[in-house]
């Protein structure tokens, strides 16, 4: 196979969510002298971008979409060290969680894995994570996007109970807050004082991409 | 064991010996914008149309849920009940996370409801324990403690045991009151979840004979052709020892499923409660 061969190869099985394959195939391009740097803005990122798509439309499903992210968590734990030394390994860090009180993880799982697909480094929480918690996270990671996610109506208050948390902490102009989950509402996104709320995990990532910019622009470098 | 329930002039009896309890999941705002929008100005309307849909095809009894976000949810509750009491005379199960709405739900329901839901949470239960009792109601009680999910059967079985502990014998409501959730969460996240759920409900049946239901749709979350998953999934439940779902009560295979299921199960002798549907839908058809 030469290098189109090998990151066409990587695309199509990123997609199918064949995680062995997609690791060989990583391993045999960086043996071919491929660049870590183009197998994953060339193959791996458009292969999540297009599962984003496809789930959008319907036309792909929760456990396809769980598998290509396994797929591509496979190629950057190979990948990921090398890029470090590029500077091209992260555009920002999401830290993420589910409410205090809420169990509910699938689709905050869906929104990792494609804020990981187009380039975030992802910090998870997990689920019932306390609004101390996040702050403590904040802390000692520095993120550039928090989400908060939560499935129940009963739940959705800790967004605003963890907003008050990043105020008091002093905090809250340091990180854009995206809030999401089932019940939630654009509305109600605004009533709790977040920046930003997506209905799905691509709108998600679009999101906190199109946030960090405009944050950027505001305060350059 | 039989848990009974009963609205002003109908009584449903939940039991590994009789039919499957299909409870109507619809009157739920969640993922129903247009609903949730209409609930929020007090226009209930929706609410008569899901009632009747549900009732159309055979469901025993009707959740309902009026979680709407930055609504005053224990007033729509109250009123809901109040109008589909107008409606049906189908036993209503009072579904919230939010205490003062069952309280407001409890008021106003004439008969003996099922509460939706505690979990094995000390605050949670010292506050809608009392009140269950109170109201003579029966109260589904969820598998799960503040430290989320547990993975095993094993964990949830234990959870089920200190739930009695606590139900039945610090506030001393009687055990046929009380209807486990053994937890149904989607195959399309875990392909094991589903076997863990049914060894949850095996174990349940063999030790505690406690009544159980769960969220019937649960298993098919973010798949294709969820009904006949979720028709597939009551049928080997119901084998478990599952007796009752919150469920898709508009889909006929979903309910036929379930039929079926009784009647394979050797619990509709006869053939009768399924040659009945049959001549009636065949009488609706004609």
């Amino acid at each position: 196979m030469d290098a189109d061969q090998i990151l066409q190869q990587l695309y199509d099985q990123t997609l199918a969510g064949n995680r062995p394959e997609v690791v060989d195939l990583t391993e045999q391009g960086l043996v071919d002298g491929i660049e870590p740097t183009t197998m994953l803005f060339e193959a791996l990122i458009p292969a999540l971008e297009e599962v984003g798509a496809r789930f959008e439309r319907g036309d792909f499903f929760v456990p396809e979409m769980l598998i290509a992210g396994r797929a591509m968590a496979g190629a950057l734990e190979i990948v990921r060290p090398l890029l470090a030394d590029t500077g091209s390994d992260t555009i920002g860090t999401f830290l993420m969680g589910t409410v205090k009180g809420d169990v509910h993880d699938i689709g905050k799982n869906l929104v990792d894995i494609m804020l990981e697909g187009a380039g975030f480094k992802v910090i998870d929480l997990g689920v019932q994570v306390a609004p101390e918690t996040f702050v403590e996270a904040i802390q000692e990671h520095k993120p550039d996007v928090v989400g908060f996610s939560a499935f129940l109506t009963t739940t959705m208050p800790m967004f605003k109970v963890n907003i008050e948390a990043l105020q008091k902490a002093g905090m809250r102009d340091d990180v854009i807050v995206l809030v999401g989950g089932a019940p939630v509402t654009q509305e109600y996104a605004d009533v709790v004082g977040a920046d930003g709320y997506a209905p799905d995990a691509a709108e998600a990532t679009r999101r906190a991409k199109q946030l960090l910019e405009e944050r950027r622009a505001l305060t350059p470098a | 064991m039989h848990t009974v329930v009963r609205s002003q002039s109908r009584e449903v009896v939940i039991g590994p010996d009789q039919p499957f309890c299909i409870i109507g999941e619809r009157i739920n705002p969640t993922g129903r914008e247009a609903f949730g929008e209409a609930l929020r100005a007090g226009d209930l309307s929706q609410v008569v149309i899901d009632v009747e849909e549900q009732v159309a095809l055979g469901a025993h009894m009707l959740d309902v849920n009026m979680g709407v976000p930055l609504a005053d949810e224990a007033k729509l509750l109250a009123d809901a009940i109040q109008l589909i009491q107008e409606h049906t005379d189908l036993p209503i199960c009072i579904d919230s996370s939010i205490v003062e709405a069952l309280e407001a739900g409890l008021s106003v329901y004439e008969g003996k409801a099922l509460v939706n839901s505690v979990t094995c949470e000390r605050e949670r239960l010292e506050q809608v324990l009392p009140m269950v009792k109170e109201h003579g109601a029966a109260i589904i009680c969820l598998t799960n403690d503040e430290t989320g999910i547990p993975e095993t059967a094993a964990e949830r079985v234990e959870i089920c045991e200190r739930l009695v502990d606590i139900v039945c014998g610090e506030y001393e409501i009687p055990i046929e009151d009380m209807v486990i959730d053994p937890l149904a969460m989607t195959v399309g996240a875990d392909p094991q979840a589903v076997l863990i759920t049914l060894e949850t409900i095996s174990s349940i049946r063999e030790q505690f004979d406690l009544n159980m239901t769960l969220g019937g749709s649960n298993v098919s979350f973010g798949l294709p052709g969820r009904h006949a998953l979720n028709a597939a999934f009551l049928a080997v439940a119901s084998h478990a020892g599952l007796t009752s779902a919150i469920m898709d009560a508009r889909r006929a295979e979903v309910v036929e499923g379930c039929r079926a299921a009784d009647l394979l199960l050797g619990r509709d002798e006869w053939a009768t409660n399924w040659i009945a549907a049959h001549r009636e839908a065949q009488a609706a058809a004609s």
